[in-house]
């Protein structure tokens, strides 16, 4: 059966996991009295935490998270000071996540919207059918990134694993460092002024401050949006 | 001079007839597989290879037109706060707008809601029009997330996480470039006109033991309110149900390999997965041995057509059933009313099997606002009402010739087999003996 939680304010402002669960924070964030922030302590890698949020709500996550943190966020912010698990602010609609450690895989996947910032480094398959979600990534990420990107940007500060941007439609990519390799239909793209005015306050709206002169851009090139026999080898 | 040969002497080869050659000079032509709508077209053991022991002295038969004969079911109670109540256990299986026209949409919504039954989304998203034509509305989890968003999610009455489809159990769907005009492009958010290949798996997880926490944060997202369907493509069926039950899904829905698609490889739709008559028994010795049988519901699909296909596939211990190619020609589909457009497509009423192109005359699998005008949602609708009440009256006809109240206490025991092959799959005897092959 569905578990029964009764919940309240803390007058503090601050939840602490080891007494509190899952349900009953999640229950309290999505509830009309919940309190506009809200510190949640010891959360000891807990899945689906501070998921669903559908209100402009500041919340603080202490420590490190399991899978799906902020998953379908809608205009919350959320910071998590620690690690997240895998799928942090999947499918998320806007408002802003950001990881202060790392992320493991599929970080920001099939986001639609949005802001998230990641100041480690990202595992495999971050921004993965990314929708139109902006993730930038302080640190490096790993293979099959922004596999069949739809839409929205991903800024890496670091370097992007094999196969970046596999299978690409129309999202686009920002890499400052290596790639060891670019993934099917993904190319290097030229990088107009229009390029640079964007990274720039991509990076500005996380806080880092690389020179937007040292990114190379990536996107599709459009040759896999219909079968043609003679791409066949590329599939 | 050339010796007339009679047509008597023509001989066929079993091996390359004329389909198979007609198929090897369409592929050296023009370098692509067949891509088609449909299930699987190929003869298979199925329902009709099942029959009925109605009552006589060892049984108490029901009066046919007097006694009642129940055809609710529950779904989702395990876990959900609001579990779905449906009148008939025949609900509408998912298929997407884009694939289907909005009034497609519309009329499986009008039909289901109707005579107090589901139906469900598909990959492409919640559409206003689908939504507030339907009483229970299912919404598709899919790979893709196409149109995912937690707004829908909240307004849906249940959800399904989709892991396959019989049509094609380990591939993803496929909606060509013709198919997606600016509305079902902006739904997806994908440019106008590109050819659709939807990922196979999920993003964001790889395996079940990431279903489970998967299905937690649904529930988390949602309240604990809707019940939580695990769908899979019928294949390693008895494994696959047990992993899904461990999970944490509510229902699962099995889909056999006749079950229809809107577009994907023939290789595929003829030769992955099990025929849904194999895919039953062992779903439902998992759930047994689980001890959900009955707790956790098993919705089985791919196929079914009358009402003697719902009673079986109840009888092998499904708790209810889905149609989809079966819906869509209750709607329209191959009437012989577009006899002379199926011919000027190169098919025929009976045959039409080109979803993918979008130029269905029926006005149902295409995007096309003028040939979409074909089909009246409201007539459709009605058309699909009338469908699933006879389905049901069929089905209670034979479930009271077996001494039934409700159409949930068919059994096994009801049921024999006329083929060696159906015995086996199906593990009831085959007629006129005890003999189940591979276990007496």
């Amino acid at each position: 059966m569905a578990p029964t939680v009764t919940t309240s304010t803390p007058a503090n402002g601050v939840v602490d996991l080891r007494a509190s669960s899952t349900r009953e924070v999640n229950e309290l964030l999505s509830s009309p009295g919940s309190p506009a922030a809200l510190t949640i302590t010891h959360p000891e890698g807990a899945h689906a935490l501070a998921c669903g949020l559908d209100a402009d709500l500041d919340v603080t996550i202490d420590g490190h998270v399991g899978y799906y943190c902020a998953g379908m966020n809608q205009k919350a912010t959320v910071t998590i000071a620690g690690n997240a698990g895998v799928g942090v602010a999947e499918n998320m609609m806007s408002g802003r996540i950001h990881v202060k450690g790392d992320a493991s895989q599929s970080a920001g996947a099939t986001a639609h919207g949005g802001l998230l910032v990641i100041d480690g480094n990202a595992a495999a398959r971050c921004g993965i059918s990314m929708k139109g979600v902006d993730i930038v990534v302080g640190g490096d990420i790993g293979h099959m990134s922004a596999f069949m990107g739809q839409a929205g940007r991903l800024v890496v500060c670091g370097n992007a694993g094999e196969a970046l941007g596999d299978s690409i439609y129309e999202a686009r990519l920002y890499v400052r460092g290596t790639v060891a390799s670019l993934g099917a239909d993904c190319v290097k793209k030229e990088m107009r002024d229009e390029h640079l005015a964007e990274l720039k306050e991509l990076l500005d709206a996380a806080g880092m401050t690389h020179d937007p002169s040292e990114f190379t851009r990536y996107g599709s090139a459009r040759q896999l949006y219909n079968f043609h026999v003679d791409n066949a080898s590329a599939y | 001079m050339t010796t007339p040969i009679h047509s008597t002497r023509l001989r066929e080869s079993a091996t390359f007839d004329r389909s198979v050659i007609a198929e090897i000079q369409r592929a050296a032509e023009t370098g692509i597989y067949d891509i088609r709508g449909w299930g699987a077209k190929r003869a298979l053991p199925h329902f009709d290879d099942l029959l009925f022991l109605g009552a006589s002295v060892s049984r108490y038969p029901l009066e046919g037109y007097r006694e009642k004969c129940d055809t609710d079911v529950v779904l989702g109670d395990t876990h959900a706060k609001f579990p779905l109540h449906l009148d008939i256990p025949i609900t509408i299986a998912g298929m997407s707008f884009g694939a289907l026209s909005g009034q497609a949409k519309e009329a499986l919504g009008r039909g289901a809601s109707e005579v107090g039954t589901s139906t469900t989304t598909g990959d492409g998203g919640m559409t206003p029009e689908e939504r507030g034509q339907s009483k229970n509305l299912v919404y598709q989890y899919l790979p893709s997330r196409y149109g995912m968003n937690p707004v829908d999610l909240r307004k849906a009455d249940a959800i399904e996480i989709v892991l396959g489809q019989g049509a094609k159990p380990g591939g993803g769907g496929m909606l060509l470039g013709q198919k997606i005009t600016e509305r079902v492009a902006g739904m997806r958010t994908l440019p106008m006109g590109v050819d659709q290949r939807s990922a196979c798996r999920h993003p964001d997880w790889t395996g079940p033991d990431d279903l489970a926490i998967k299905i937690l944060e649904l529930r988390e997202i949602t309240n604990w309110e809707k019940p939580i369907y695990v769908k899979v493509g019928a294949t390693r069926t008895y494994y696959d149900v047990k992993l899904a039950v461990k999970a944490g899904a509510d229902v699962v829905v099995v889909d056999g390999m006749q079950g229809g698609t809107a577009a994907t490889q023939e290789v595929f739709i003829e030769h992955v997965g099990i025929p849904t008559l194999a895919a039953i028994p062992q779903a439902v010795q998992a759930l047994q041995e689980m001890g959900v049988h009955r707790s956790v519901q098993l919705i089985v699909s791919g196929g079914i057509r009358s009402g003697a296909d719902v009673a079986k596939a109840m009888a092998l211990g499904a708790d209810a059933v889905a149609i989809g190619t079966a819906a869509l020609i209750a709607l329209g589909d191959n009437s012989p009313r577009y006899a002379q457009q199926y011919e000027e497509l190169g098919s025929a009423a009976g045959y039409y099997d080109d979803f993918q192109a979008g130029r269905d005359p029926a006005g149902i699998t295409t995007q096309d606002p003028e040939l979409a005008k074909n089909l009246d949602p409201v007539e459709g609708g009605r058309r699909l009402a009338n469908y699933l009440r006879v389905l049901t009256m069929e089905a209670q006809t034979l479930a009271r010739a077996c001494g039934k109240s409700h159409l949930r206490n068919l059994e096994p025991e009801d049921l024999v087999a006329l083929t060696v092959e159906a015995s086996a799959m199906a593990r009831v005897p085959l007629a006129g003996t005890n003999w189940i092959p591979g276990r007496y």
